[in-house]
């Protein structure tokens, strides 16, 4: 629906000091960034990780005692969807490299495992595609431009936005492939933003110190997801895909290596097992958990399995103790709250106002921060916005890109958006957008070195439920840029494995097991399942009045 | 202050439900006690996973639409349509060249277009679909791919193309030639993955991933930061490191 005649009326305030704001920019100047001193300060008051309910210790497992979400430790102190003695261990399906997971960085892996001589099985639990990476819009960072810009500037960035926390040895790998990693997705046809020389477009990101984000307008997820996609799937014999099913459990065998999953076809709901000679973990983040009831820019598919998967199999988890909340997602119009609205906004210039359309935040600040310092304007000095249905925000003040940058840019640049909002009749080339922090990325997961390993033979990760990478706090544009660089090394890791270190032996699920028992002597977990696989939107009306719990004849 | 809910009638694959009227099909469905297990993606209209076909009363037309855009209309009969049975041409990218006769050779369907303009019109996107597949015809890679750019593949042209055309795929090939084939490769990126090959960066990451952490702070606060509003020329101060 279009801006009620009460917002339309602040949107005016708006309005009356963009001229003075747009004059300031085009002459360089600036609102300050904060000192590190006053980004630690207005992060420990106000980021949701900071509040006191935010964490809980970790009852069992190799992270004992590790304090992160509750929403996550519930998912981890939860017994297996399947009796391990029940389960039918005769494979039902063979390969070399089993990807779990079919976003960015599985099929990354895919494709680099096939490269490398792999069979490769893609399992997915929706279609190969459905993920984050799909709906990942600013950018991807990489130095390209020699005169200015070097892995090293890139690494400083990195470890900035990380808290200084981060791996050195993945921060390295990240940055030192970014360029190769580019190179290959523009081999492969993705329509990146350039000149017509071929010179790639850049800008900043939050964090950045050199214009380092490459885009492909405001959908460069989408362009890097389908293009990933469609390279794999024209290779159907060597990249085999299994879709609507899910992975539930690994399974090992008494080599002590990874050597396939349980799975479970979400139509027939039958559960059976695949066998591999390596398994490579890419089954994304945790967005669908909805941490501290936040909303999330996060696909339907983002319940954090391959940490649980992992996490039973004996697999550390690390830097789970932070969650990123994106600035801006969507406080209005209600029918697409939570959305994201890329950085790339505040990349091209747009200014982040209260109800007074003051400035109170640069409009660049790591994500963490800027998240933060919206949650003080709304929360303590109650300058935020209020929405009709109760919610709250502050302005992004989109149609200064038009003033700054010509008119039409912001249709051209934000064409995605532009026609979501136009749906609703609001057109933000002339209309400023609400916005409010929502949960965004899983900066933590499981442990694993420069070649995607985890501390399981056989077992890889990629993506978002690798861990350390980031640090603390992820960077706009290195998300991309981590699925594509970790899902490579992954997939030519896992490949390798399978040719020299794969051992075959007897199936088995011990470990699930063993941690059964340990939530037991533990005394907690109740009734609780996992991995969640997809989140209940459904009607509580409706579900108090779903009593069938087991199969009853033939209907359930 | 509550908002008074206003139920509307809507027919979920033949069923009546009573839903809100504020509600997108996607979130009526759920509302109705549906657990999607398909034609659900990223809920917010860019993955294609959830395309729909509906009536609406007192109408013969039969539309389509993604069920996390479209939003509950009263009375409105609705089908999802998660799966569409689409043609993929397979082919190696490396192996096809940026011309008509690739197309030909991999979707010679297109060539039977019979310029309905009905899948211009089931576009969710708004893309002058028609138009794109007419640009392949007349062997103009570039603007099919420029037009179809936004394409979120959710198959729902290629459900009502009298001609059996399966346009998302298409377009893919067409946009994917232009970005390997068509476009000059960035010279600049070439250099930067020659210079990280040459280990030019090894020595500056080595000196970067021993320091400690104060030393690290004083190198990032001591970062030169690029002005946002400069042109692509603009150079540090300082060649350190680059």
């Amino acid at each position: 629906m279009p801006y009620t005649p009460e917002l339309k009326q602040l949107i005016k305030k708006v309005e009356a000091t963009r001229p003075e704001r747009v004059r300031r920019k085009k002459e360089g100047k600036e609102m300050p960034a904060m000192s590190l001193e006053e980004r630690q300060a207005v992060l420990d008051a106000f980021h949701p990780d900071c509040k006191k309910t935010s964490k809980r210790s970790i009852g069992v497992g190799v992270n004992k005692g590790y304090a992160i979400s509750p929403e996550i430790v519930d998912q981890l102190e939860s017994k297996s969807r399947v009796n391990p003695d029940q389960v039918d261990l005769n494979p039902r399906f063979t390969t070399d490299v089993l990807v779990v997971g079919g976003g960015g960085a599985g099929v990354a892996a895919a494709i680099m495992a096939k490269e490398h001589g792999a069979k490769v099985l893609i399992l997915t639990k929706l279609r190969v595609g459905d993920a984050n990476t799909m709906m990942a819009e600013g950018g991807i960072q990489s130095s390209s431009k020699l005169h200015k810009d070097s892995p090293y500037y890139h690494y400083l960035d990195v470890l900035g936005g990380g808290h200084f926390k981060n791996v050195p040895e993945l921060a390295e790998a990240l940055v030192g492939d970014a360029p190769e990693t580019l190179a290959w997705l523009e081999s492969l046809g993705c329509m990146f933003t350039k000149d017509p020389d071929g010179r790639l477009l850049t800008i900043h990101g939050g964090g950045t110190c050199r214009k380092r984000m490459h885009y492909a307008a405001d959908i460069t997820g989408a362009e890097i997801m389908r293009t990933l996609r469609d390279e794999a799937l024209n290779f159907p014999e060597d990249i085999k895909v299994i879709d609507f099913t899910s992975a539930v459990e690994l399974v090992l065998n008494d080599q002590g290596q990874c050597a396939g999953v349980v799975a479970y076809n979400h139509e027939t709901e039958e559960y059976f097992t695949i066998k591999a000679k390596a398994v490579i973990m890419a089954t994304g983040g945790s967005g669908r958990l909805h941490i501290q009831n936040f909303m999330t820019t996060n696909h339907y598919g983002a319940t954090g399995d391959g940490l649980v998967m992992g996490y039973r199999a004996g697999v550390e988890l690390n830097f789970l103790h932070t969650v990123q909340f994106h600035p801006t997602g969507v406080s209005y119009p209600d029918q697409i709250e939570g959305l994201l609205l890329t950085e790339k906004f505040r990349g091209m210039g747009a200014n982040i106002l209260n109800i007074d359309a003051e400035q109170f935040v640069f409009e660049r600040e790591p994500r963490d921060v800027e998240a933060a310092a919206f949650i003080r304007e709304c929360e303590e000095r109650k300058k935020g916005i209020a929405t009709p249905s109760g919610k709250v925000g502050v302005w992004l003040d989109s149609p200064m890109i038009d003033d700054l940058k010509g008119k039409g840019t912001v249709e051209k640049e934000f064409v995605g958006k532009w026609k979501l909002y136009m749906r609703h009749d609001i057109d933000i080339s002339k209309e400023p957008m609400l916005t409010y922090p929502t949960l965004h990325y899983q900066n933590g997961g499981l442990k694993i070195n420069a070649r995607s390993e985890t501390s399981l033979p056989g077992l890889y990760a990629a993506g978002e439920v690798a861990g350390g990478i980031h640090g603390e706090n992820r960077l706009m544009g290195n998300s991309l840029l981590d699925v594509c660089v970790f899902g490579r090394r992954a997939g030519r890791s896992a490949a390798e494995f399978v040719k020299s270190g794969a051992k075959d032996g007897k199936l088995g699920l011990e470990h699930v097991k063993k941690y059964h028992q340990e939530l037991e002597a533990a005394g907690i977990g109740g009734g609780r399942v996992s991995p969640m696989l997809l989140p209940d939107y459904g009607n509580p009306d409706v579900r108090k009045n779903q009593i069938t719990t087991c199969y009853l004849g033939t209907i359930r | 202050m509550e908002t008074k809910v206003n139920l509307i009638p809507i027919h979920v694959m033949g069923k009546q439900y009573m839903v809100p009227d504020t509600l997108t099909v996607m979130k009526a469905m759920e509302y109705a006690g549906y657990q999607l297990t398909r034609g659900c993606g990223c809920r917010g209209g860019i993955c294609g996973a959830c395309g729909i076909a509906f009536r609406l009363p007192d109408s013969y037309k039969i539309e389509v639409g993604l069920a996390c855009q479209a939003m509950a209309q009263p009375g409105m009969y609705l089908a999802v349509l998660p799966f569409f049975p689409n043609k993929r041409g397979i082919h190696d990218l490396n192996k096809v060249k940026a011309a008509v006769d690739t197309f030909k050779a991999l979707y010679p369907e297109v060539f039977k277009c019979v310029s309905c303009n009905t899948c211009t019109k089931s576009c969710p996107m708004s893309i002058e679909v028609m138009d794109y597949i007419n640009a392949v015809i007349r062997g103009d890679i570039v603007q099919a791919a420029e037009l179809s750019f936004d394409c979120v593949m959710c198959g729902l042209c290629t459900s009502r193309c009298p001609a059996e055309i399966s346009h998302a795929n298409v377009a893919i090939l067409a946009r994917r030639l232009y970005g390997s084939q068509i476009t000059p490769r960035a010279e600049h990126l070439a250099k930067q993955v020659e210079q990280v090959k040459a280990g030019k960066f090894n020595e500056g990451l080595d000196q970067l991933k021993k320091a400690d952490v104060n030393k690290l702070k004083e190198l990032y606060k001591a970062r030169e930061a690029e002005p946002d509003n400069t042109p692509d020329e603009w150079a540090p101060k300082s060649n350190d490191y680059l």
